[in-house]
This record gives C-alpha cells, structure tokens and sequence, in this order.
C-alpha cells in the first residue's frame, strides 16, 4: 500500500529531524509497524533503498520493528493478542474490537552523526 | 568536546506517524465539519459493490439536505448519476491514485455551499485496501460488501472490516441467484467486525432502505 509513498514521508522527516539537531548524515532508520496497519516490510525495505539515494540517508541501515496486535476484552478486563486476524478474546470467546496496539506506522529513531553548525 | 559529542553517532527518538500529513489534514477536516454541523460519512466497497447505486436510493429518501463527494480515477459518471438528486454533488477525479486523501475532499468541500446541509457522503475510490488507512475526517465509516462478493469478504480484508463503524450488505435482492450464504457472511462479520452495526439491503428494491435512512437521520441529528 503506498510503500514508496510512505518511505519519501520517512526521509522527509528523518532529514527535518536531522536538520533540527544539526547532524549532517543518518547511519540508520528505525521504523515500528503494526501488524494492521496494511503496509508491507519487504516493500518498504525496496522503497526505502530507492528513496534514499542522494540523500544524506544514503547507505543507511533500515530496521523494521514489527508491532503485535494487542486488543482488550472488556469482559475479561484484560489485554490479549491475538493470533491472525480474529480477534476473540482467548478465555471468553467474545470478539473485541479494542485495539491498543498494532495499527502503527511511525518513524521510532534515527542514529545520527555529523555536526550541521 | 561539547563539539566532538554533537558530531559522534547519536540516536534521536522521534516517534512520528508516516502518515502525519493527511492525519493532520483528517483532523482539519473533521473540525471543519463539525462547525459546519455537518455529520460526513466515508463509503468505502470494493468496485461495484453499489455506493453510488445507494446514494442514488438514499437521497430521494432523506427528509433533511444532504451533500456528496465522490472520488473515481476518471470519468464523472458517478456525479451524472448524482445529479438529478439535488445533492450538491462534487467529482474528484484521481487520476492515478487509488484511494481519496484528506486533503483532496477538503479541496472539494470548497466548491460547495453547505448552507442547510446536514449529511455529507464521501464516495471513495472503489478498493477496500488503500482507503482504509487514509482518514478523511469523517464521522462514520460505512464499508459496503454485496452478496455477490463473496461471504468470507470480512476475512479477506481484515483492516477495513476493523474500521468500520457500518457495514452495509447490498444487492439482497440478488441473494437467492447468487447462492449467498447469510448466516455464514454475519457471522463473519460479527467476528471481524463486532463494533460495526449490519444493514442489509437493496437500493434497487427498496428492502431495508427505511431503517438505512432512519438510521442516517438520526446520526444527523445528534
């Protein structure tokens, strides 16, 4: 969905993230994505690659954090994770459609270096 | 040394959403909406799934002024069809992009007078994968799925199922030709999608229309 898309977002922000702070290259980008949140690792991986070319990103290491869905049964009063994408409480049964985690798609940190000043 | 730490490899946390723009955008929008009093409404489906065929039917049907946008890679059709509802209607015409943006019903909304207007339909772009990540700034989220799709259609599209707040089933009047497994396709649904309230209907028949519209109706009114 959109991988190349998102990655240009990434680098926007990595590259405004880096002005802010004065660094002059990015060594590594580290991305958490959600098991939900309808984007594909190995896409963004080859995106990421494209994207970062000419850029003060380039050769940069990118890492993905995958986030697992976390959901909360409001009978049980507890949180779950489920496995797939059906999402029922493991000791009730209900459904929930409470998720706390797993919907991410947000550049975490950068390892930065260089002095902009 | 204050120099040599600043310019040695240090790691920056900055926690931000690849989709901060059009979040922002969303929320623009739905501030906007909400000065306006204005309950917006996403309608997402796959192609075909009847949208437009289901504001053709609703509009007529609405005792309060409603407005529509609608989103296709080309064409206009879909806002011809609209027109003799006397709905406000704006087309956003894509071209290559799959799905609608905050930004873009937020370009459309100025080309209409909202004056008296209470309900605004956003017709998506026909896809129940991309649209599902792009908030519009919308109220309620209704995802159409009809009984010629297929009953494990909730299964196959986790994310938009989980953001739905109604799912519509449409083209019952087909159901029997079709072979459509009902129970199987609600249960489905109940599993997939349990915060979401179930309309079943036939925009070409009529069946179901009073309580979609009754429902529209009210949502409108708070």
């Amino acid at each position: 969905m959109h991988e190349a898309g998102l990655m240009q977002c990434a680098l926007e922000a990595a590259e405004e993230q880096a002005r802010l702070c004065g660094a002059t290259r990015i060594h590594r980008v580290t991305l958490r994505v959600g098991k939900l949140a309808g984007v594909e690792s190995e896409a963004l991986a080859f995106a990421f690659d494209v994207v970062t070319a000419d850029t003060i990103a380039e050769g940069a290491i990118l890492d993905i954090e995958p986030v697992p869905i976390v959901c909360y049964c409001d009978v049980c009063e507890k949180e779950f994770s489920p496995e797939g994408f059906v999402f029922t409480c493991q000791d009730c049964g209900r459904p929930s459609a409470d998720v706390r985690a797993g919907r991410e798609l947000e550049l975490a940190s950068l390892e930065v270096s260089g002095d902009g000043g | 040394m204050a120099v040599e730490q600043r310019a040695g490899p240090r790691v920056i946390r900055v926690t931000k959403s690849l989709l901060a723009k059009n979040a922002e955008a969303a929320a623009h929008n739905r501030e906007t909406f909400r000065r306006l009093g204005l309950c917006a409404i996403n309608m997402l489906s796959s192609p075909g799934s009847g949208k437009t065929a289901l504001l053709q039917a609703t509009l007529p049907r609405l005792t309060l002024k409603a407005a529509v946008v609608v989103g296709d890679l080309a064409t206009d059709n879909d806002a011809r069809r609209l027109q003799g509802t006397q709905a406000p209607v704006v087309q956003i015409t894509t071209g290559n992009l799959c799905h609608l943006e905050a930004d873009m019903v937020n370009r459309a909304c100025a080309e209409i007078d909202f004056d008296g207007v209470r309900l605004l339909f956003i017709e998506n772009v026909g896809n129940l994968v991309c649209p599902a990540s792009y908030d519009l700034g919308e109220e309620l989220r209704v995802v159409l799925m009809s009984v010629t799709e297929g009953e494990d259609k909730p299964l196959k599209y986790p994310k938009i199922f989980k953001t739905a707040d109604v799912v519509v089933l449409s083209k019952m009047d087909l159901a029997g030709p079709a072979g459509f497994e009902r129970s199987a396709a609600l249960d489905n649904l109940r599993h997939m999608a349990p915060q979401a309230t179930v309309f079943e209907l036939s925009a070409r028949t009529g069946a179901g229309m009073t309580d979609w519209c009754a429902f529209l109706q009210e949502r409108s009114n708070r």
